[in-house]
């Protein structure tokens, strides 16, 4: 047996879903589109039942995917029953949904959830006057308590052994005649659902009028008689009002809570500040800051820099650092001082240390079972292992990242963020709630990109995953330190760190703006969004979504990751008679050889010309394992700070193209599954085009500064000149699409 | 007196005579409860003065200006 739940956003169909089918929810996609199709299963009753998860949705109109694939799922595949979720505290914008549901012939139960809200509030609802009015059962339900559940599933199996005609609640005569006339011209068709049908074809849906199949001709003496003229003849328009007129109609009686239009509920106090005209935007950049702060800190509190509190107990350094105390102690005997731990470790750097030391453990324990200087064992340590744990190192802080992002997801929060934002972004092709997607860019892009689901539209997912790894990740931060020296001689290092993060993000402005002006798509998504009232996260859900995302990334890490592992390191070990063993050293290798001729591509970038030229390809090449093993393959190559004989020019644009370019597996297996597939062959292309070029402009201009500065100015004001040209080419062509 | 939603200030009630938009922006606006004779309570404005939240039918619902410019409302 099969049940679909269906609901307005934020009704609590999530809570109810995850209490119903607890641990064996699944999610997928549904085909086409990359909605979350959540499955499950309900085991406490003889027959085991299968819940299908709809997303959340306000109306079975044709317009966005969510909608699509619920109206397909509920009219093609015909679940068994539909159980609606009813918002209790918000009776008259939740059952217009339900009254689509209702044409449709399916068995229906409703659940009216956070009844006991309403009740605190004061208010009732005669749910037996619902019963009768819709002709269907409904069951008081308290998804968060987990209350009347039970009941709920009784009826809903009993529902689903009866099937059920669709009703419609239009009971004006003219319409009534014209939605049977139709009506009964499908049914001349063998359309199936005909009532659902002709209603939507009533409304002139756009996926109804476009169905080849049905001709129904002949109806227009009867759209002529139906009085259209307060909506100027639009049949939709009036369809829609005539449904929001039964529900008003019909319930108008009960009240769902006291709160007039005027009185204030803690939603609205919270709003008082959160979305305060002055305070609202410092607030939520605390909050970011906050959330960075767990898990980035080195220092939580900054305890040390502000009040001067360090660790000195070997047992406690010991255990903030992940049992990291012998390293601390024999670098701090070495200097000859007392082992002192500045400030204790946030969260999220605790968890990394621990998990540094769990994947350092394993490594050495595996080293230590395998015999010596075997192929094999390469293979597993130092090519697998290691590069796995790269990897691993980041993932408590992913997770923590992605938890913080749920529970101001989750808590309401996040619509106020795009409340707030909106107007930055716009400019953009982006709503305000990409903003945090993009912040989170800083931190690692893997989360930034989880988070982007988010976000309602579409192409607005694939932008702001594109965007996401021009906002410098942790893991670039070692490149950069490592460039910063070398260039330190001639100019200021933090400067040249700084100016790599601006240009970051002034790129992703920019390759925004060109999207957008290049792009199909010039309208900027409809902004008409609901400002759910605040409440606390639950825990289950956050631990469910959490659970989702650590087994998609184990799943990712165990598949595309290690092959691509594999791959670098078997190149960068074998000679191309690889049947001859290992090499001793990388330079020997496939890799090697690789870097020689990528070299050449390269070229009009400047940073791989010369004699060492092919060791810079080689590290951008490891560095998709992760983005400090540039880092790390440079210095096994013998590039260091003093060995690096790059021009300063030659560095920067060095680092632009890491900047810009693929970012770490990790990242684009992410990137993969989270945009569309088109969107992610023109994010890769872009990724791999930009870099380039940007690499490339930033080598020549370079030059042209130390040829003299004046050169390197004139050609500056040359690129600033066409910028603008650009932002009015922009201005003006949007103009023309109005 | 015959005003456009964006030209509304905060705190200010009016009901809506007219939708002008289009396509799926027209659809999104009913399926929102946005239909002719509703009542709307302008809540407040975004920091940088757009979006805009409203109150409609029992709930909160925000809105961009060039949105609002297409729901012509009726004010006392």
């Amino acid at each position: 047996m099969k049940i679909a739940l269906a609901g307005n956003p934020n009704c609590g169909k999530t809570t109810l879903f995850n209490s119903l089918t607890g641990a064996t929810a699944h999610v997928g996609n549904w085909p086409g589109v990359t909605v979350d199709k959540k499955e499950g299963w309900y085991k406490k009753l003889p027959e085991h039942i299968q819940i299908v998860d709809l997303p959340g949705i306000y109306s079975l109109s044709p317009y966005t995917p969510e909608e699509i694939v619920s109206r397909n799922f509920i009219v093609d595949e015909t679940p068994d029953c539909v159980i609606n979720v009813i918002d209790a505290t918000n009776l008259e914008r939740n059952l217009y949904l339900t009254t689509q549901i209702l044409e449709i012939d399916v068995p229906v139960v409703i659940a009216l959830n956070m009844m006991d809200v309403v009740q605190k509030h004061g208010g009732t609802i005669d749910v037996q006057t619902i019963e009768q009015t819709l002709q269907v059962p409904v069951v008081e339900i308290s998804a968060l308590k987990n209350e009347g559940i039970a009941q709920l599933m009784k009826v809903t199996y009993q529902e689903a052994k009866q099937p059920r005609k669709g009703t419609s609640l239009f009971t004006d005569t003219t319409l009534t005649t014209y939605i049977q006339c139709v009506q009964a011209k499908m049914e001349q068709q063998n359309v199936t659902n005909s009532l659902f049908h002709a209603i939507k074809w009533i409304e002139k849906d756009r996926i109804e009028r476009s169905n080849q199949e049905v001709v129904i001709k002949d109806t227009e003496q009867w759209e002529k008689k139906i009085d259209t003229s307060a909506f100027d003849g639009d049949m939709e328009g009036m369809i829609a009002d005539a449904r929001y007129q039964y529900i008003a109609q019909s319930f108008a009686k009960m009240s769902q809570n006291k709160k007039g239009l005027e009185s204030t509920t803690t939603s609205d106090r919270m709003d008082r500040v959160l979305t305060h005209r002055i305070w609202s935007i410092p607030l939520f950049l605390l909050v970011m800051f906050i959330v960075f702060h767990f898990v980035f800190s080195e220092d939580l509190f900054f305890l040390n820099g502000l009040f001067g509190i360090e660790i000195s107990n070997p047992g406690w350094i010991n255990f903030l650092t992940g049992m990291g105390y012998e390293d601390i102690l024999a670098e701090t005997i070495e200097n000859g001082e007392a082992a002192v731990l500045a400030g204790i470790p946030s969260l999220g750097v605790f968890l990394q240390n621990w998990m540094g030391w769990l994947t350092g453990s394993v490594i050495d324990l595996v080293s230590g079972i395998m015999p010596e200087g075997t192929w094999y064992t390469g293979l597993i340590c130092d090519g697998l292992l290691t590069g796995l744990d790269a990897i691993f190192s980041f993932l408590p802080q992913i997770l923590l990242l992605f938890l913080f992002i749920s529970i101001l997801e989750d808590s309401g929060y996040m619509a106020r963020v795009a409340f707030i934002m909106d107007r930055a972004f716009r400019k953009f092709g982006l709503s305000g709630k990409a903003f945090i997607p993009l912040l989170m860019g800083f931190g690692c892009s893997v989360p930034a990109m989880m988070a982007t689901k988010t976000l309602e539209d579409e192409k607005e997912r694939d932008l702001a995953i594109r965007l996401s790894p021009f906002f410098s990740c942790g893991a670039k931060a070692p490149i950069w330190a490592m460039l910063a020296a070398v260039v330190a001689g001639s100019f200021l290092g933090d400067i040249f760190v700084f100016s790599i993060y601006v240009l970051g993000i002034v790129v992703a402005i920019v390759s925004a703006l060109l999207m957008r002006a290049f792009g199909k798509k010039v309208d900027v998504p409809p902004f008409i969004m609901e400002l759910p009232a605040y409440h606390m996260p639950q825990f289950k859900n956050l631990m469910a979504h959490l659970w989702e995302k650590f087994k998609h990334f184990i799943y990712k890490a165990s598949t595309i990751i290690t092959a691509s592992i594999i791959v670098i390191w078997f190149l960068s070990n074998f000679q191309w008679a690889f049947w001859t063993g290992m090499v001793d050293d990388i330079s020997e290798s496939m890799l090697a050889d690789l870097g020689r001729v990528l070299q050449y591509v390269f070229y009009p970038c400047g940073w791989s010309m010369g004699q060492d030229g092919w060791k810079y390809t080689v590290a951008s090449i490891t560095g998709l394992i992760a983005k400090e093993d540039v880092v790390g393959t440079m210095s096994t190559l013998g590039l260091t700070e003093d060995t690096i004989a790059l021009s300063n020019a030659a560095i920067y644009a060095f680092a632009a193209y890491n900047l810009f370019t693929l970012p770490c597996f990790a990242a684009v297996a992410t990137a993969k599954s989270e945009s569309t597939k088109k969107g992610f062959l023109v994010t890769m292309a872009w990724w791999l085009g930009a870099s380039y070029v940007l690499s490339m402009v930033i080598f020549w201009m370079g030059k042209l500064f130390e040829i003299g500065w004046y050169l390197g100015l004139l050609a500056i004001i040359v690129l600033v000149v066409a910028m603008v040209l650009l932002g009015e080419f922009v201005v003006k062509k949007r103009k023309v699409a109005k | 007196m015959e005003k456009y939603l964006n030209e509304l200030s905060p705190k200010a009630f009016g009901t809506v005579k007219k939708i002008l938009a289009e396509g799926k922006m027209k659809r999104r606006l009913y399926d929102m409860g946005v239909t002719p004779g509703v009542g709307i309570v302008v809540k407040k404005f975004a920091p940088m003065g757009d979006p805009i939240e409203i109150t409609i039918r029992g709930y909160e619902l925000t809105i961009r200006k060039s949105e609002a410019q297409t729901i012509l409302m009726e004010v006392k």
